[in-house]
């Protein structure tokens, strides 16, 4: 994990996780050292600053469940939840994330004790190969989250009024998950089930 | 992507500045868009300014009894915020028909303004694009242009501003607030903050280098029916061929944006007194001049048709 590199401007940078602390870190290209907070667990990692969090995830921390798909936003593979909101983790630097809290496909649940999500998914099948599927779920599990925060989509007829959890807006804010396989409609059922709606 | 050295700023006015000392220098705060086309190589900043830390996320209202919409607020906070959702319905629908929700909790409001074009000869870099390469030539004028201009292009470029949210933004009158390098302050009127592409379509706005967005401001609430209408290729998570933004009063007047069919978020305050003869005397007179291609002239139909559409849900 490039240690030795960097290790004075790495000072720096774990001091500044607060919102106004800023200076210049570093004049050089490589080595960063910046402290990721994922699933839970503290990690100094020093980084070249071209790393993208979902690099910093698979390659450095060895978290492979977040998945490289188009690499540039489009397929949503790479979903992860940063401070509890679904982002996607290659159109991000590591080092922006200076004492963010990151929750993987890993943190949400273990094969021992699955997610509701991750258990939905199963029971209905919601997939095919599986490569999309560590997206669809986190992403999935924010889509609840942000409907009980009453943000609206595209589908919400009442701006004024809560959103609800009908198909139609579990299918409108799941379109940033691609499925090269088709399993949308058991993504759906998936969804649902943990929604508490029937379909 | 290239090398690139990185610093997060302590103040707009110091990012600014440090943005000026370094040519080649980017602000970065969502990163939805520039890290996209940094993987590309289509941007090859040589050091990125990190403003994400500068507290510019707060939307509060102006004395005048508008909003001050900070630089750095999410599209999904903007989007979902109440005041926005009650007073300026437009501009959350037009917020809520962009990109995904991964992308809107990332975006921020100076960044959608922002954004560059998604031309495919733009992000094709083995192909001439002036607005890539300046000077190059144009691969999309006589290529594949279903997506691109109709109006308010030039010999060097017929590239569209990909953004919904501006579109609504020019429909409400917004104010671009920004501080430039030596500290001073300005207000650009949204219609004068994008260009026209003429000789210079790598030029996309009237920001001097290093200036930086602080705020977009709205003016009080307008009132009336808001809609925006998205015709896109599929539901959801794709780009306008046409969108209209459309503040429609209950006297029949209104005032009317379109998106996908110009450099900039097209709206002409002249064609709005056509409203009353209909969507064809209006797309008539905000369309006139237009030099479609073969392949996208169906845009001005398309938008016969939209604003049709709009004015008469507005009616209700």
């Amino acid at each position: 994990m490039e240690a030795g590199i960097g290790t004075a401007v790495g000072t720096a940078v774990t001091t500044l996780a607060g919102p106004v602390a800023a200076q210049a870190i570093s004049r050089e290209s490589t080595g960063l050292t910046v402290r990721l907070k994922v699933n839970g667990t503290e990690h100094d990692l020093a980084l070249d600053p071209r790393t993208t969090l979902l690099d910093a995830l698979r390659e450095h921390l060895h978290l492979t469940g977040s998945k490289k798909g188009c690499d540039h936003g489009q397929c949503g593979a790479c979903t992860a939840l940063v401070n509890g909101r679904r982002i996607n983790s290659c159109l991000t630097l590591a080092v922006m994330h200076a004492g963010d809290e990151v929750t993987t496909i890993e943190g949400l649940g273990t094969p021992e004790k699955l997610h509701p999500m991750q258990a939905a998914f199963v029971k209905h099948d919601g997939y095919q190969c599986g490569y999309c599927t560590p997206g669809q779920i986190c992403s999935a599990v924010a889509v609840l989250q942000e409907i009980e925060a009453g943000i609206p989509s595209y589908v919400t007829e009442d701006l004024t009024a809560a959103p609800q959890r009908t198909e139609a807006e579990l299918r409108e804010r799941m379109s940033g998950n691609i499925c090269r396989c088709g399993a949308y409609s058991n993504i759906v059922e998936a969804i649902t089930e943990v929604a508490g709606r029937p379909a | 992507m290239r090398p690139f050295t990185y610093e997060r700023a302590a103040s707009p006015a110091e990012a600014a500045a440090a943005a000026a000392r370094n040519p080649g220098a980017r602000f970065i705060a969502g990163g939805t868009n520039l890290l996209d086309l940094m993987k590309l190589q289509i941007e090859t900043p040589s050091h990125l300014i990190d403003v994400n830390g500068l507290a510019l996320d707060r939307i509060e209202p102006t004395p005048e009894g508008g909003l001050r919409i900070g630089a750095l607020v999410r599209n999904t906070d903007l989007a979902a915020d109440a005041r926005v959702r009650r007073d300026y319905g437009v501009l959350s629908r037009a917020l809520l028909a962009g990109a995904s929700g991964q992308l809107r909790n990332k975006a921020t409001t100076a960044g959608n303004m922002l954004q560059r074009t998604r031309c495919p000869y733009f992000y094709d870099t083995s192909q001439p694009c002036n607005k890539r390469q300046p000077g190059s030539g144009c691969a999309a004028i006589g290529g594949f242009s279903r997506q691109l201009a109709v109006i308010g292009g030039s010999e060097a470029c017929i590239a569209t501003h990909p953004s919904d949210m501006a579109v609504a933004m020019r429909a409400l009158d917004a104010v671009v607030e920004t501080v430039r390098p030596d500290g001073t302050t300005r207000s650009i009127p949204i219609a004068e903050f994008h260009r026209l592409p003429g000789e210079t379509p790598h030029v996309e706005t009237v920001l001097e280098p290093g200036e930086l967005i602080t705020a977009v401001t709205l003016p009080p609430p307008a009132g009336g029916v808001q809609i925006y209408r998205k015709v896109r290729d599929r539901a959801s998570y794709a780009f306008a061929l046409v969108s209209v933004a459309a503040v429609v009063q209950r006297d029949g007047t209104a005032r009317v944006a379109l998106g996908g069919v110009a450099h900039k978020p097209w709206r002409v305050e002249a064609a709005e007194a056509e409203i009353p003869r209909g969507a064809k005397a209006v797309t008539a007179a905000m369309l006139d001049g237009a030099k479609p291609t073969h392949d996208n002239a169906f845009k001005l139909r398309l938008v016969e048709r939209t604003l049709g559409a709009v004015l008469a849900e507005a009616k209700g």
